[in-house]
C-alpha cells in the first residue's frame, strides 16, 4: 500500500516513546504501560498548551483590530475610549504578559465574549454542544453498522459484485461535498418526496424534553415522552446519513484492507486445515484482528466528523458547535472562533490519546517499539 | 510475474487487460484534463457573461436557452459552473504544490539531519496536526480577512504537515539503504544525496498522495468557499454557488450542479491518485 492511504498517520505513537535509554524490552510490561501513559500525558500537555499559543498568535497577530472590530466607527475616532479599551483588555501590554493573561483566562474558563451573541464562549459552546454530540454519535454508530460488514464482505468476495458496490459507495463518500450532499437529501426527502420531516433538531410544534443531558433522544426516554423521543429520531435521520457518508468511505476501505491482511495470515489458514467453517473463520479469527487499525482512526474519524458538522448543521439548521462555527466564521466573531478553535483541539489530543492508548491496550507491542 | 501465454489473445482481451491495468488511471486523468480544458477555455465556452445580473430572468429552471438554469440574481448558472472550474482547479492545485513541496522539504530534511533539529521540525507537525484542518484553516482564514490569497494561504498553513510525515518515513527507509552509504563512500555531499539518490527513491507514494491530494484540497476550498470564506462575489465558485442556493429546495438546479462540478473534478483525482498508485505498485493493486 506503499503507505499512501492513511497521510494522516495520528495514530502513529509518538517518536519520544521509541527514545527510552534501553532495557525497555525486559522490563514487565506494567512499568512500560506506566512510562508510556506518562511520556503520552506529558506530551500532551505540552502540546495543549503550544495549541493555545497558535490560537493566540492568529487572534492578536492578525490585520484586524479587534478594538476596531467591536467599537465600530464613530467610537473607533474617540481616541481616549480607544485607549481604555486597550487597557481594559490589556492589548497595551508586551506580548507575552498578553499571552499569560489570556492563559489565565481560559484556566478560569474564561474564553471571552461572543460578538455575535453577546454572551459568554463557553455559555455558548455548552449550550450547542449536545446537539453536537447527539448528531455525531449517531452518525459514527450508522457508520460503523454499514462499514463492518460492507469492508467484510468486499475482503471476503473480492473482485465480485459487492466489493465493487463497496468501491463505489467509498467513491462518493470520500468525493462527494457533505454541504452538497445535505443539500441533495434535504431536497429530495423533504422538498420531493415530502417523507422526512424538515430542518431542526425538533418539528416546531414540539417542546424539548426537560433537559438532563441536552442529548433529545435520552432526555425524552427518561421523561417517557415518547412522541418527542420519535420526533426527535426522525429529525436526525437525515442530517447523520449525511454526516456518516464522509466517514463511510474512509472506515469501508480500512476495514477491507486489514480484513485482507488478517485472512491472509498463517492462523486463517490452520483454522481453515483444522476444518473449521468458513463463517466461523471471519467472524472468530480474522474480524477481530482486522478492527484493531479501525480504532486507529478514532483521531481522522473525529476531525472528519467535526468538519462535516460544520456543513450538516449549516444546511439542516442544527442547533449545534458547527452551526455556531459557522455564523462565528461570517460575523468575523473572534471569540468565538478561537473559543471553538482551542476547544476542539484540546478534544482532539484527547481522542487521539485515548486512541492511542486503546491501541496499546489491544496490541501491547505499540509500547515495547 | 510471467506473462500470460500469448496464445489466443484476441484484440479483445487485450484491450481488457489494458483496460483493467490503466482504466482508472486513464478515466480520471480524462475527467481531469477535461476540466482544466474547461478552465482555460471557460469564457469562451459559456454562452452569457459570467456575471450578467437580469433580475427578470431570475431563478428560471433548466431549458433550452439556459441550460442549468439561473440563479438568484437571474445569472446564467452553466456559464458560472465552467468559469468556477477556474479557481478550483487552481486553488486545488496551488495548495497542492507549494503545500507539499514545504512539507515534503520539511519532513525530507528532518529524516536526513535526524537528532535536535529533527525533533524540533516533528513537534512543529505535531503541534499544527493538534487541530482539525478546516478548523485552523477557517480561524485563520477568518482573521486575515475574505479573498482567496488569503484562503489558499490559510489551507497552506494547516496543509504542508501531512506531507512532511509521509516525506520523513519515506526518507527514514531510505537513508540505511546500501546505495545511500555508497553514495557517502563516493564523498557525496548531503544536497546531492537527498536531492539526486534517495528523492528519486521515495518519489512513488509522494506523487500519489500529491494526485489523491488535489481532491481534497478543492473540497475544502469549496467548503471554506461554502462558508462565506474565499472569493468575493461575483467571482463565481462552487462552494459559494451550493452555498447560495442551499435554501432553495424547489429551485434545485442552483446548488445541485456546481455539487455536480466538485463531485466530478474529485472523483477524477481520486481515480487519478488510484491508478498511479497501482502503476507504481503493483502488489497494492488487489487491495
Amino acid at each position: 500500500m506503499l503507505g499512501v492511504t492513511e497521510p494522516h498517520s495520528r495514530w502513529t505513537p509518538s517518536p519520544l516513546v521509541g527514545e527510552g535509554r534501553g532495557g525497555g524490552a525486559t522490563k514487565a510490561p506494567k512499568v512500560q504501560m506506566i512510562r508510556y501513559l506518562t511520556i503520552r500525558l506529558v506530551s500532551m500537555a505540552v502540546m495543549i498548551v503550544l495549541s493555545t499559543l497558535i490560537v493566540f498568535l492568529i487572534a492578536t497577530q492578525v490585520p484586524a483590530d479587534p478594538i476596531l472590530a467591536q467599537l465600530g466607527d464613530l467610537q473607533a475616532a474617540d481616541a481616549a475610549l480607544v485607549a481604555s479599551y486597550r487597557a481594559r483588555w490589556g492589548l497595551d501590554l508586551p506580548i507575552w504578559q498578553q499571552y499569560l493573561l489570556f492563559l489565565q483566562g481560559l484556566t478560569r474558563g474564561d474564553f471571552g465574549i461572543s460578538i455575535s451573541t453577546q454572551r459568554p464562549v463557553l455559555d455558548d459552546i455548552r449550550q450547542y454542544a449536545p446537539a453536537t454530540i447527539e448528531l455525531a454519535t449517531v452518525s459514527f454508530i450508522l457508520a460503523l453498522i454499514i462499514s463492518i460488514p460492507l469492508g467484510v464482505f468486499a475482503a471476503v468476495r473480492r473482485d465480485t459484485w459487492i466489493d465493487h458496490v463497496a468501491r463505489f459507495v467509498s467513491l462518493i463518500g470520500v468525493s462527494a461535498p457533505t454541504f452538497w450532499l445535505a443539500f441533495i437529501v434535504l431536497a429530495v426527502f423533504y422538498g420531493g418526496l415530502q417523507i422526512a420531516p424538515g430542518p431542526g433538531r425538533l418539528d416546531v410544534t414540539s417542546l424539548s424534553p426537560p433537559k438532563w443531558s441536552g442529548l433529545f433522544l435520552i432526555d425524552s426516554a427518561i421523561a417517557g415522552q415518547w412522541e418527542i423521543f420519535r420526533d426527535a429520531a426522525a429529525h436526525l435521520v437525515l442530517p447523520s446519513v449525511v454526516l456518516a457518508a464522509s466517514i463511510l468511505g474512509l472506515l469501508t476501505r480500512t476495514v477491507r484492507a486489514s480484513m485482507l491482511e488478517a485472512l491472509s495470515q498463517d492462523y486463517v489458514r490452520v483454522a481453515r486445515a483444522k476444518g473449521m467453517r468458513e463463517t466461523a473463520i471471519v467472524v472468530w479469527h480474522a474480524l477481530p484482528n482486522a478492527l484493531v487499525p479501525v480504532v486507529t482512526l478514532g483521531g481522522i474519524a473525529y476531525a472528519i466528523l467535526l468538519t462535516g458538522a460544520v456543513m450538516t448543521e449549516t444546511i439542516f439548521s442544527w442547533p449545534g458547535l458547527g452551526r455556531y462555527t459557522f455564523r462565528s466564521a461570517i460575523a468575523l466573531d473572534f471569540p468565538g472562533i478561537m473559543g471553538i478553535t482551542v476547544i476542539v483541539a484540546i478534544v482532539y489530543l484527547f481522542v487521539n490519546l485515548i486512541v492511542d492508548l486503546s491501541y496499546a491496550l489491544i496490541d501491547p507491542r505499540v509500547v515495547q517499539r | 510475474m510471467a506473462q500470460e501465454p500469448s496464445a489466443g489473445t484476441s484484440d479483445a482481451a487485450k484491450r481488457r487487460r489494458w483496460l483493467r491495468r490503466y482504466g482508472l488511471a486513464a478515466a480520471g486523468g480524462a475527467i481531469v484534463v477535461a476540466w482544466i480544458l474547461i478552465a482555460i477555455f471557460a469564457t469562451w465556452l459559456a454562452p452569457y457573461p459570467y456575471a450578467q445580473v437580469d433580475v427578470t430572468k431570475r431563478l428560471l429552471p433548466p431549458s433550452a436557452t439556459y441550460w442549468l438554469g439561473t440563479d438568484l440574481l437571474g445569472r446564467d448558472v452553466f456559464s458560472r459552473l465552467l468559469v468556477g472550474a477556474r479557481i478550483s482547479l487552481i486553488a486545488g492545485i496551488v495548495v497542492v504544490v507549494i503545500g507539499g513541496a514545504v512539507g515534503t522539504l520539511i519532513g525530507g530534511i528532518a529524516a536526513y539531519v535526524g537528532g535536535k533539529a529533527e525533533e524540533w521540525m516533528m513537534r512543529a507537525t505535531d503541534l499544527v496536526m493538534c487541530f482539525p484542518p478546516i478548523i485552523l484553516a477557517m480561524a485563520i482564514a477568518a482573521a486575515l480577512g475574505i479573498g482567496v490569497t488569503n484562503t489558499i494561504f490559510a489551507m497552506l498553513v494547516v496543509w504542508w504537515p501531512k506531507f512532511a510525515r509521509l516525506a520523513r518515513s519515506l526518507v527514514l527507509v531510505q537513508r540505511n539503504q546500501e546505495y545511500v552509504e555508497a553514495a557517502h563512500v563516493m564523498g557525496y555531499g548531503p544536497a546531492r544525496i537527498l536531492l539526486r539518490h534517495i528523492a528519486p527513491n521515495a518519489v512513488g507514494p509522494l506523487v500519489v498522495l500529491l494526485t489523491l491530494d488535489v481532491g481534497t484540497a478543492i473540497l475544502t476550498f469549496a467548503g471554506l468557499n461554502f462558508l462565506g470564506l474565499g472569493v468575493i462575489p461575483p467571482t463565481p465558485e462552487w462552494g459559494q454557488m451550493v452555498s447560495e442556493g442551499r435554501e432553495l429546495v424547489e429551485q434545485w438546479w442552483v446548488a445541485t450542479f456546481p455539487g455536480i462540478a466538485i463531485l466530478t473534478v474529485v472523483i477524477g483525482f481520486n481515480f487519478l491518485g488510484d491508478g498511479i498508485r497501482d502503476w507504481l505498485d503493483p502488489k497494492s493493486r488487489r487491495r
